[in-house]
């Protein structure tokens, strides 16, 4: 073991990290925006748009998340720079850049395993709770805003935590695709320094650090939602 | 459309047969890392339920450890470990260093991550048999191993099955990380394909549909086994 490089790359490590957060956060943000309607469509229907949504969390939970990366990054990439003029449009500098691919990719995948967690959640709310809603009087939105959304993600929020622990340890899988977040930092550094164990038993603990740090987090939210006295 | 029927032909200008061969190796590093994971999930599960303070500690390290670690850190920590140890106990007893078949390394690394998952699965399964069954097997003179194998296991496996399913269709997408370490499997072959035809979005979207059609197989096939197993169980609502 040794680990006299650490001082030399350990800022990169920092940037490498804070970017694998802002992965996460991005991915939970525009993910869960998507999941919601995804999950919702399936319960309330209209039956196309059911079935759309049916047919996209099937096509995102059945593939490997590494395929479906690779599949945005090169396939959709290498669809852009044919279309005529666009190198010389404002888009042209966002569409070069690996970052939102890695980002819209796992959104999706977000999108996909969340959107399946919320069909389950939404339709688990009692009808009691909705009719009660609906007898005072809200309107179909505010039911949703009010009472439907919040006492869903109430009954899986456990769930969601470990989701969204597996999408923290899904975010490696863009170092592939150039993005040099946390391990893609370790990778420079096995690639420079030649020590193979070193760098990726500090990726081994940074990620459990990080998963540590979510699980306390979650922990809390969890801990103030309101339960039934026993 | 005439092209990518050309390029995904079966003889060799087309890639098709590359991507079958590499549904193959996925299939069979899928199906032993299963296997292995099994094994190492239900001597885990058995090990932190009766075993001494010190199994059960190391278990619990290992569990813990593994599921909060990357895959794709795991994956390459095991490899490269594995790899070591194996050579140096080779070395120990006088033999020539050895490379590790990539279809072997794959199962031990795959399996040995799966086994951390398949642990907490069969603990759950195995926690929710009720005590009376096994009280009764006790009480008709069973011994502890005999009331295992007859009553225990048997009723321990609907409660695994769902979870057991869906480790499966983990165990398959998680063959698709070994492409980052240059084992040839599907992912790896179709890189190959789209790299040598230039046309990615073609084979990156085959490959999806190879592991959609994995996916949804299994799940037929799942469906069918919890449905056996679910036989002798109250009907659930």
């Amino acid at each position: 073991m040794e680990w006299y490089w650490l001082p030399e790359y350990a800022p990169r490590f920092v940037e490498g990290v804070w970017l694998t957060i802002q992965l996460l956060l991005l991915a939970m943000f525009f993910g869960m925006a998507i999941a919601i309607p995804v999950g919702l469509v399936q319960v309330t229907g209209p039956r196309p748009l059911a079935w759309l949504a049916k047919a996209f969390t099937t096509l995102i939970r059945g593939t490997p998340l590494l395929v479906q990366i690779w599949l945005v990054y090169y396939g959709l990439g290498s669809l852009f720079p044919s279309i005529p003029g666009i190198r010389e449009s404002f888009l042209w500098p966002v569409l070069r850049d690996a970052f939102p691919y890695a980002v819209f990719a796992l959104t999706l995948s977000v999108a996909g395993y969340e959107g399946e967690i919320l069909r389950g959640a939404f339709r688990s709310v009692p009808n009691g709770e909705l009719e009660a809603a609906r007898a005072m009087g809200m309107s179909r939105f505010t039911i949703l805003r009010r009472i439907w959304l919040p006492r869903a993600l109430q009954n899986v929020f456990p769930t969601l935590t470990g989701e969204f622990i597996l999408t923290l340890k899904a975010t490696p899988l863009v170092s592939t695709i150039t993005i040099y977040e946390a391990f893609g930092v370790g990778t420079i550094v096995r690639q420079e320094t030649y020590r193979i164990y070193e760098p990726l038993l500090l990726l081994a603990a940074i990620y459990a650090f990080l998963t540590l740090i979510l699980v306390v987090i979650f922990r809390y939210f969890e801990n103030r939602i309101p339960k039934r006295a026993l | 459309m005439e092209q990518a029927l050309e390029y995904l032909a079966f003889s060799p200008p087309g890639w098709g047969g590359n991507l079958l061969r590499g549904l193959l190796s996925t299939l069979q590093i899928a199906f032993g890392a299963y296997a292995l994971g099994l094994c190492l999930g239900l001597c885990g599960a058995l090990g932190k339920i009766y075993g001494g303070p010190v199994t059960r500690w190391g278990l619990e390290i290992y569990t813990t450890l593994i599921r909060a670690v990357p895959e794709l850190v795991l994956i390459l920590l095991l490899y490269y470990a594995g790899t070591d140890l194996l050579n140096t106990a080779l070395e120990s007893f006088g033999y020539e260093r050895v490379d590790i078949d990539g279809l072997w390394a794959g199962i031990y690394v795959i399996g040995f991550v799966q086994g951390a998952y398949s642990t907490e699965v069969f603990r759950a399964a195995f926690q929710a048999v009720p005590t009376g069954q096994i009280e009764a097997a006790r009480a008709i003179g069973m011994s502890p191993f005999k009331s295992h194998t007859r009553v225990v296991i048997p009723a321990m496996i609907p409660f695994a099955i769902p979870g057991l399913a869906n480790l499966w269709l983990i165990t398959t997408k998680d063959t698709a990380l070994l492409a980052v370490v240059g084992f040839s499997e599907l992912l790896l072959e179709t890189k190959q394909a789209a790299g040598g035809t230039k046309s990615y979005l073609l084979f990156y979207c085959a490959a999806a549909v190879l592991y959609l059609l994995v996916t949804l197989c299994s799940n037929v096939i799942f469906g069918q086994i919890e449905r056996h197993y679910r036989r002798g169980q109250p009907a659930q609502t």
